[in-house]
């Protein structure tokens, strides 16, 4: 049984709303199959001609806001650069985001990454920071220095890595990967000095060492930030700055 | 209180939280601590459209560059609507500004000596545009964003849409705001309010914007009875994809791109616009200003010299002589959106363009220090109009706009509501209202005749026609008598989603309603303008005419729900109106 | 800046359930159990090493009788086994550790091409050194 004529192609769509349902359903929708048209062309499709409360998050259009992350066919992904005709003939199942709770339809609820991202002290922490007067010019920063940190600076919060991480899932209160990528970024940027402020944080139990290098969240970051990467890396920084505080006398450290 | 009519009470509230947004948050919390600061937004701030800005920040470092060629160059860009006060004020903080975000993590890209770089950029004299490769707005976003962080005690209302200002004797007291998660509806009360929500892209069927830039703050200040200022000027960037609308940046032009019709020729040289150099000229040929690239592509179009693709008329980008390595390290995202999107590799193949709605020149009409005329309403970024871009702003100016404008919007008020007394008892009889009008006559209004997709198709279509690259007189009535007809029909849109829980379907719909009055705006103060300045060109009118149209246009919402126009006068300092040079 | 606090209790969210065979649904999750279960075969390698240098160590009886029962089926299928796991926990151990560790020289990052192949070099070097030592 084909589940679409040739120009047309079938969404399963995940619809839940809160007031009546318990549970999920799926609802399904034939959608025109052009080959400029992601999923997320597809769901606005239904929304504008079909069925006007299909609710789901979007604003760019070009994968760097980081608003459209859900699961297509089993996988997190941004829907917006997603293409319909990769799936052809279909259906294609769309549900919200894993390991998040389900607000709405599609849209799942980030408070949880919000409240963590803060803990992880995600700015330029400077050893003279009571200093009033900045100064005058940039603080040098070479080419090469920058490369240092540079993929860790391109995550856009889409949050695709939390719902890969199985470990976040079975333990929300793990940090999980955008955050650690984000604190790793804050260390390697020769313009800061917190990393001291950061490592407690990053070596407690719900950071770092909760990752057990699935390595999933790297699979399906869209900007190539590689959070597993930062999270190994953090994990060395913490057991090497335990051994040192355990080695050294306080005043050496 | 947090479950009644009136939720918080703050000194001062944002709404919107891009970079202007997040700039005036930081600046109130570093210079006032004491005061009670909140920002609203309906999305959470890292969705911001600024996410999307690519090009750069233009702020003068270079030793042989000057703050008054900046000047000079904005002032002209805007075909001398610009105030120039404004203009001067804006140059000379724009460094401080781009120098404080370095300092806040932003990764500006480098020189060989760990100075930070510039590049050139379209109608600029000289290199002055800081960039973060081809990422700057997503990068100062998020440096803006985490820095924001560091300041716990700034209340965020994420994902809560503002339907209302309360206004009382002609002051603003706050709002009245959508939980879209929640669906509770309830009031906000500040002393000052600050509009940094964006611009209206969405109004128009091609666009650079991202579906949340619908105009709310401008909307809500004209509901209000604060004026909008030079609303007809509305900027269509030159390079564009096809279908998507999706931003190809004018770096990409700035890297030494070349613009080439149909027959591989590069056109923009019959236009006024300098002749061709292999490397890019500053100030000449495709680095002209934008209003005048995006009108030679229109000439071109109607001599027949344009490429056709089933999603209309394009020209085309050529980078292919830049080399793999420059676009690599340059414009890498360049590279990323033409594979995905145009499944095209430029360093292969050339790129098809074409103009697309970008950016609002227009807004709330403000001072300075971002005051609008109503007391305790303040407006930054793209949702206010100093104005410093007057009827064409340059690329690279509109970030450090953000900035500059931010701050001062912050601090200014900030100084207010030290000041201000509390809000008066009779706003909350105005956000009960509201709250009314919201649940009983658009949740509680049943299935309706008319669909909220098929009106904003048939609102973006006739904007496309009236108010275009090139505008007529009978253009702009016709298309605002179909306005008219569309408000009338917009009242009848029944919403299915009777869900209080994230309900995009009313959201859309109140997200129409300011569409259609800002559409509205453009087109009242487009058809008073007769005569042709930066991005407002008229067929009927095709002069500039300073005599009678040196000014601005204010439009004010009559109480009926009419508008009516008055002139604001430019502010004219050090450079008497001239004529607008680029590649001579 | 503190968000504004979570979803409210009137509009409750649904929180799906993992099921304990989560693990089954992709490839690679499965493989990333196997890969953690190879360590309790790393494990009992580690003891069976253990138990064989103690029997050299004790006499040449206590050698024989430990080849014996080396020889069981039992043990034989146990070690056959383990081998597959320690090769499985070695392949990917190995095409993990660039990810882990970032190497810079002045501003070259060494490419994730030579750690590995620098690991597989190592493997091979130290283990035709120990096959010549235990052919001697």
């Amino acid at each position: 049984m084909t589940s679409s004529t040739a120009d047309t192609i079938r969404l399963r769509v995940s619809r839940y709303r809160p007031e009546t349902d318990s549970a999920p359903h799926f609802d399904e929708y034939d959608v025109p199959l052009r080959k400029e048209w992601t999923v997320l062309d597809g769901l606005n499709h239904v929304k504008n001609e079909i069925d006007t409360t299909l609710s789901f998050r979007w604003s760019c259009r070009m994968g760097i806001c980081g608003s459209c992350g859900m699961t297509v066919d089993g996988e997190p992904k941004l829907t917006c650069g997603t293409f319909l005709s990769d799936y052809a003939p279909g259906p294609v199942t769309v549900e919200p985001l894993a390991n998040f709770p389900v607000a709405r339809d599609l849209v799942v609820d980030i408070t949880d990454f919000l409240q963590k991202l803060p803990r992880v002290s995600p700015w330029i922490i400077r050893p003279d920071e009571h200093r009033d007067v900045e100064p005058e010019v940039e603080y040098l920063q070479t080419p090469g220095q920058l490369d240092v940190y540079r993929q860790y600076s391109m995550c856009i919060n889409c949050m695709l890595c939390y719902s890969a991480c199985p470990v976040y899932g079975l333990d929300p209160e793990f940090i999980g990967p955008a955050a650690i990528a984000l604190a790793e970024r804050y260390d390697l940027d020769s313009r800061d000095h917190g990393t001291s402020r950061r490592i407690d944080v990053l070596g407690a139990h719900d950071g770092v060492w909760a990752c057990t290098f699935v390595g999933e969240c790297t699979k399906v970051c869209p900007k190539h930030v590689d959070p597993a990467s930062a999270i190994q890396r953090y994990k060395l920084k913490t057991a090497l700055h335990t051994v040192k505080a355990f080695l050294l006398p306080r005043g050496a450290r | 209180m947090s479950d009644g009519v009136v939720r918080a009470a703050h000194d001062v509230l944002i709404v919107g939280g891009g970079a202007a947004g997040l700039r005036a948050a930081i600046a109130i919390a570093e210079t006032e601590p004491r005061l009670d600061v909140a920002l609203i937004s309906k999305v959470y701030p890292m969705r911001s459209h600024t996410v999307s800005a690519e090009g750069g920040a233009a702020g003068v470092i270079a030793a042989d560059d000057s703050l008054d060629q900046h000047c000079y160059d904005t002032v002209s860009g805007s075909d001398w609507l610009g105030d120039q006060d404004a203009i001067e004020a804006f140059v000379r903080e724009a460094p401080e500004e781009l120098l404080q975000l370095e300092h806040w993590g932003c990764p500006w890209s480098r020189r060989p000596d760990g100075r930070v770089a510039v590049r050139a950029f379209g109608g600029m004299k000289n290199m002055r545009t800081w960039f973060a490769a081809d990422k700057t707005g997503f990068h100062m976003l998020h440096a803006l964003f985490q820095t924001s962080l560091k300041y716990p005690e700034v209340r965020r209302y994420d994902e809560e849409f503002v339907t209302t200002l309360l206004v009382d004797d002609g002051r603003v007291h706050g709002v009245v705001a959508i939980g879209l998660m929640s669906g509770r509806i309830q009031a906000i009360t500040a002393k000052s309010v600050i509009l940094c929500t964006g611009g209206c892209g969405k109004a128009f069927p091609f666009t650079t914007n991202a579906n949340i830039n619908t105009g709310d703050g401008m909307a809500l200040a004209y509901r209000a009875g604060a004026p909008l200022k030079d609303m007809e000027f509305v900027q269509y960037h030159p390079t564009g994809l096809p279908f998507t609308g999706i931003l190809i940046t004018e770096a990409a032009r700035a890297e030494g791109g070349w613009l080439l019709n149909k027959d591989g020729y590069r056109y923009l040289q019959d236009y006024d616009l300098g002749t061709p150099t292999p490397t890019p000229k500053l100030r000449s040929m495709e680095l002209g200003p934008r209003d005048r690239l995006s009108q030679a592509f229109v000439h071109e179009m109607e001599k027949g010299r344009t490429g056709q693709t089933p999603y209309g008329e394009v020209t085309y980008l050529d980078l292919r002589h830049l080399g793999e390595k420059l676009i690599d390290t340059k414009l890498p995202f360049v590279r990323e959106l033409c594979l995905k999107y145009e499944r095209i590799d430029p360093v292969r193949e050339l790129i098809p363009v074409r103009p697309v709605v970008h950016y609002m020149m227009g807004g709330v009409s403000t001072d300075l220090d971002g005051a609008t005329p109503m007391l305790g309403l303040y407006a930054a970024g793209e949702t206010a109009c100093v104005s410093i871009n007057g009827a064409n702003r340059l690329g690279s100016n509109s970030l450090p706009e953000c900035l500059v404008f931010g701050a001062r919007a912050g601090r200014a008020a900030a100084e207010h509501a030290t000041a201000a007394s509390g809000p008066p008892p009779a706003v909350e009889a105005q956000a009960v209202d509201e709250i009314r009008r919201l649940e009983h006559d658009l949740l509680g209004g049943g299935t309706g005749t008319e669909s909220i997709a098929g009106i904003r198709e048939e609102m973006q279509t006739t904007m496309e026609g009236a108010a275009g690259i090139f505008r007529t007189g009978p253009e702009m009535e016709k298309g605002a008598e179909t306005l008219t007809e569309l408000q009338e029909r917009v009242g009848k849109v029944g919403i299915a989603d009777t869900s209080r829980s994230f309900n995009t379907e009313l959201l859309a719909a109140l997200e129409l309603a300011n569409m259609l009055d800002l559409s509205e705006c453009i087109l009242a103060a487009g058809r008073q303008r007769e005569e042709s300045r930066g991005a407002h060109q008229r067929t009927d009118f095709p002069a500039r005419d300073d005599e009678r149209f040196l000014t601005h246009l204010l439009v004010h919402r009559n109480p009926d729900g009419t508008s009516r126009i008055e002139r604001h006068p430019v502010s004219i300092t050090r450079w008497p109106p001239g004529e607008r040079v680029y590649g001579r | 800046m503190s968000p504004s606090g979570g979803t409210p209790t009137d509009l409750r969210p649904y929180r799906p359930r993992i099921s304990t065979w989560w693990w089954t649904r992709k490839r690679s999750y499965i493989v990333f159990v196997l890969r953690e279960l190879s360590s309790v075969f790393i494990a009992w390698f580690v003891v069976f090493l253990v138990l064989l240098v103690y029997a050299i160590g004790q006499s040449e009886a206590a050698y024989r009788n430990f080849l014996d029962w080396a020889s069981a089926p039992w043990v034989i299928a146990l070690n056959v086994l383990s081998l597959v796991f320690v090769l499985l926990h070695t392949v990917t151990w190995f095409a993990l550790t660039p990810q882990a560790m970032e190497v810079r020289i002045d501003d070259w990052k060494v490419p994730g091409f030579h750690i590995l192949a620098g690991q597989y070099t190592g493997l091979v070097v130290v283990s035709l050194f120990v096959l010549w030592l235990v052919t001697l």
